[in-house]
């Protein structure tokens, strides 16, 4: 007799039965489709949905389905790409004013799988077709900007303290002795402790270093490694949701924005093939000015007439719609901003702001004067616009404003202030708003792909063929090889399949070549198992061992030369996935999961079938393996 | 159905010292190769601009280059992808940006025929290559590290350790001479693969080492040729169905993958056959020459039970 823990069947029948479920997005794949949403992220009503598709209908558009999606946004459902491209046409000419259009996928699955929020993996842009950007932030300019602020303070410091002082110097240089350090030159004579002591604050955390030069006593403070670390780190997150920011305008789904090795930031834009656009959006630059609102004027009257007082300009507050006058006058620019961060404070979600000395002085005295008074917080963004007028290519450069925050001064403050009476969600936006303003460097796009979308096609489907003809080969080749054993490795290594897919699909993977190519490894990997133990079962049968004792040590024998194997090959595959980029981690992460997935389904699930079938039997003559 | 019907007992160990004489030759012919053709790097790792364009009818090469050279782009290789309708562009880097590429691009193929399209535009700046090396050089020198101290700590013993080391370093340096050999195309992908053979030829490896350790368990007394011998007949009917099984997936792709998969299994094949012999030639009989006993992997049981006493 064989017996195997009922728990044990509980869990493989549960697990199978989950992975299932997730996995079965996929065998319905997707749909081409045009997505529609409203240019201010409203969501779309089921009237105007409705009335979309009636518009759609009557010009001759030819779709499956359409609904408004859990994100607002309406989406057409189409049998195929040409249908898709003559509805967007004909959508883009009556809608463009106020939707953005993009082409994406949707899931063919039933609406079913959709309220459960299951979905089939999206497709790479290796297969779907789309744009591909890799972006190298220039984080040195970052470490030089930190750099600046220090000068700033101490020569500030230094002068409060009428210390007086030869020059500033700093360097981000390599190499060079006083690599990403500020080196300050006093005049000959000076009191070195003095000078320390009126810096302490400012320069806190960094490494000093005080010598006596022939034209008199210097200072050098260098950031430490891990200081320029940090700041790079800043720099680079602050790009990657400046990028997201951007994206998202886009209104592409499923777009993909990564952080990718040191400095460099991907961009994927599944779907999307005009370049041109895209890049001038993502490329342009962000700026940031906290100005006083003139309260004297009248703003409504100013946006009805047209008539600004002087001094001042004219904005629209970008989230509540009313309209405010502000000064001329600039408190503070966004290269002053040194930190800004989204808090829960005393009085609920605030944004705490850090500003350079500078800024700060001139905070203090701005506040000072203007307690009670309303300050406003303008984003200004330019990137280039291409557009073709008479058969040429215009380029124009494009500058938005936008009133990100309208709040009244409580007190007088200088470099360290919160603004409050925000929702978290709010708070998190204005941080990131007023993060994306504060350093304007830009990225330097280092890759770019345009994948058409047919060759995506192509490659997919031959993929996929030869996955289906490789896998048929090996199903058809154990049961031969193994006969009733055989078949059992078959349910196994489709079962290993099954949930390998499943666990990606929960993982919002997406598939690409490489991808594919890890599945197929996988599916060696659990054959090796199943082989494994059953070169096992039959070395115990030629010994002379009973049967059933043979399926017993068959697997408990094997089970260290499965154990040890995967585990070393899990080393690799772990390593690229953390290591790795691109290809290299798309691969890693399929063969990482797929070895446990395998030794799952070979351990648990074979040996849970193979005692059903063997187990219970008094006497078993024969195995057919 | 089986390769053996009986158990095999090939005297492996014997001719040890023939088969080093063949990796010798291999792995130098591998090196030399690398060092004086080099390996015919894609776009991934050199930068430049890669495209890829389909026609109608049968491509006409020498049309396109031509077109190609006359709008400026004197160094462009183009090939067949494929298919003989389908073509790939190679252009060494570039000033130009995408959207006036793509133009000149589409503008010479149009010149040859007018249905033409261009499928894919892909412009790489070349320092994304070189930290593709750098980050992948790093990976694997850590993983080697890592297999090098779990073997280590399962076994019992280094000597085991180098020997699946020395054998995971033999096989992508056999890939990479075919490569370097033939001038397929070395992309992404086949670093992928490059990595999937060092996997595979660890797994046949541990196997062989885990029979080796079992061997040593039941019989102390045996000399550790004949137990390495015994170790790899008892499992080389596993060998070779797993080999066997794994190329039938990897002969699929190979034939029906298409163009974009063909370095990928390629690199596969030849990993899988390098990876069997190197874990019976390499790993094992490394661990032979350096001494390798029952007590390595089993210390006295004796005087463990001393040490134990209070």
């Amino acid at each position: 007799m064989l017996e195997y823990a009922r728990w044990k069947y509980i869990v493989i029948v549960a697990v199978l039965l989950v992975a299932l479920l997730f996995a079965l997005p996929n065998v319905f794949g997707s749909a081409p489709a045009l997505q529609l949403a409203h240019k201010d992220h409203s969501p779309v009503t089921a009237a105007e949905a409705t009335s979309i598709a009636d518009y759609l209908r009557q010009h001759g558009v030819h779709f499956e389905s359409f609904y408004v999606d859990s994100s607002g946004r309406l989406m057409v459902q189409f049998a195929n790409v040409p249908d898709e491209l003559q509805g967007r046409d004909v959508a883009d000419a009556e809608y463009q004013g106020n939707y953005i259009s993009a082409l994406s996928l949707v899931p063919r699955a039933p609406a079913f799988f959709r309220a459960l929020g299951l979905k089939p993996m999206p497709l790479g842009l290796d297969l779907s077709g789309g744009l591909d950007l890799l972006y190298q932030v220039d984080v040195n300019s970052a470490v030089q900007q930190m750099l600046q602020n220090y000068s700033q303070d101490s020569a500030r410091a230094l002068a409060a303290a009428k210390i007086s002082v030869r020059n500033i110097t700093f360097t981000t240089t390599s190499g060079s002795p006083l690599q990403n350090a500020i080196r300050i030159a006093f005049a000959p004579g000076t009191d070195l402790d003095a000078a320390q002591k009126a810096l302490a604050s400012t320069l806190q955390g960094l490494t000093i270093t005080t010598q006596n030069g022939a034209d008199g006593p210097q200072l050098v403070a260098a950031m430490t490694q891990a200081q320029v670390k940090q700041r790079e780190d800043y720099a680079i997150e602050q790009s990657v949701t400046i990028l997201r920011n951007r994206v998202n305008q886009l209104g592409v789904s499923e777009p993909a924005v990564t952080r990718q090795g040191v400095d460099r930031i991907d961009v994927q834009l599944p779907g999307i093939q005009n370049a041109a656009e895209v890049k001038n959006l993502l490329g342009q630059i962000a700026q940031l000015e906290f100005r006083l609102q003139d309260e004297t004027g009248n703003a409504v009257q100013a946006e009805q007439t047209g008539d600004v007082p002087l001094g001042d300009k004219l904005y629209t507050h970008t989230a509540m719609g009313y309209p405010l006058l502000l000064k001329r006058e600039v408190i503070a620019t966004g290269d002053q901003l040194t930190n800004a961060t989204a808090d829960s404070g005393q009085q609920g979600p605030e944004v705490n702001v850090t500003l350079n000395s500078k800024a700060g002085d001139n905070m203090l005295r701005t506040t000072r004067q203007n307690v009670g008074k309303h300050m406003a917080v303008v984003l200004i963004e330019k990137h280039e616009e291409t557009s073709t007028v008479n058969g040429k290519k215009v380029t124009r450069e494009v500058t938005t404003q936008r009133v990100v925050n309208d709040a009244t001064i409580q007190g007088v403050f200088s470099d360290r202030f919160e603004i409050t009476g925000l929702s978290m969600g709010e708070a998190n936006d204005l941080a990131i708003l007023l993060r994306s303003g504060s350093l304007p460097t830009a990225n330097v796009l280092v890759s770019e792909q345009v994948i058409g979308p047919s060759l995506g096609r192509d490659n997919i489907r031959m993929g996929i063929t030869a996955l289906v003809i490789g896998m048929a080969g090996v199903l058809v080749f154990m049961a031969i090889y193994y006969k009733v054993f055989g078949l059992v490795a078959d349910l196994v290594l489709l079962a290993n399949v099954v949930v390998l897919a499943a666990l990606l699909s929960m993982m919002g993977a997406s598939l690409s070549l490489p991808g594919i190519a890890g599945i197929i490894l996988t599916v060696g990997i659990a054959v090796d198992a199943n082989v494994l133990i059953y070169e096992r079962i039959r070395e115990e049968i030629r010994k002379g061992v009973s049967p059933q004792a043979a399926i017993r040590s068959g697997f408990e024998k094997a089970f260290s030369a499965i154990a040890d194997s995967n585990v070393t090959t899990l080393i690799a595959g772990v390593v690229l996935w953390v290591l790795g980029t691109g290809a290299v981690r798309g691969f890693a992460i399929v063969l990482t999961l797929g070895i446990f997935t395998s030794m799952f389904t070979s351990l648990m699930g074979s040996r849970a079938l193979v005692t059903l079938m063997y187990g219970g039997r008094r006497k078993v003559a024969r195995l057919p393996i | 159905m089986e390769f053996f019907s009986h158990q095999t007992n090939f005297k492996f160990m014997a001719t040890r010292h023939v088969w080093y004489g063949l990796s010798a030759i291999l792995m130098v012919a591998s090196i030399v190769m690398l060092f004086t053709r080099g390996l015919n790097l894609a776009i991934d790792f050199t930068g430049g601009v890669s495209a890829q364009a389909t026609f109608p009818v049968t491509a006409d090469l020498g049309a396109v280059r031509r077109q190609l050279v006359t709008a400026g782009f004197g160094d462009a290789q183009v090939q067949n992808f494929g298919s003989s309708r389908n073509i790939a562009i190679r252009l060494p880097p570039s000033k130009m940006n995408q959207e006036v590429l793509r133009e000149h691009i589409e503008a010479a193929l149009k010149a040859v025929n007018p249905a033409a399209t261009l499928q894919q535009l892909s412009v790489v700046g070349p320092q994304v290559g070189s930290e593709l090396e750098t980050s992948a050089g790093w990976a694997l020198f850590f993983t080697l590290i890592l297999i090098f101290g779990y073997i280590a700590l399962r076994f019992h013993t280094w000597r085991l350790s180098l020997g699946a080391i020395l054998a995971v370093i033999h096989d992508p340096i056999l890939v990479l001479g075919w490569f370097a050999a033939s001038q397929t195309s070395f992309d992404l992908a086949v670093v992928a693969a490059v990595l999937a053979v060092i996997g595979y030829s660890l797994n046949d490896t541990v196997v062989v080492f885990d029979r080796i350790r079992e061997r040593f368990e039941s019989n102390r007394r045996l000399p550790p040729d004949v137990v390495l011998d015994q170790s790899i007949n008892q499992t080389l009917s596993r060998t070779i169905m797993t080999k066997v099984v794994t190329s039938i997936v990897v002969v699929a792709l190979l034939v029906l993958g298409g163009p974009v998969l063909k370095g990928f299994s390629e690199a596969l094949l030849i990993g899988i056959l390098a990876g069997t012999y190197s874990s019976i030639y390499i790993s094992s009989a490394v661990a032979l020459e350096c001494g390798l006993t029952a007590e390595h992997i089993f210390p006295s049981v004796k005087k463990s039970a001393v040490d134990s006493m209070p």
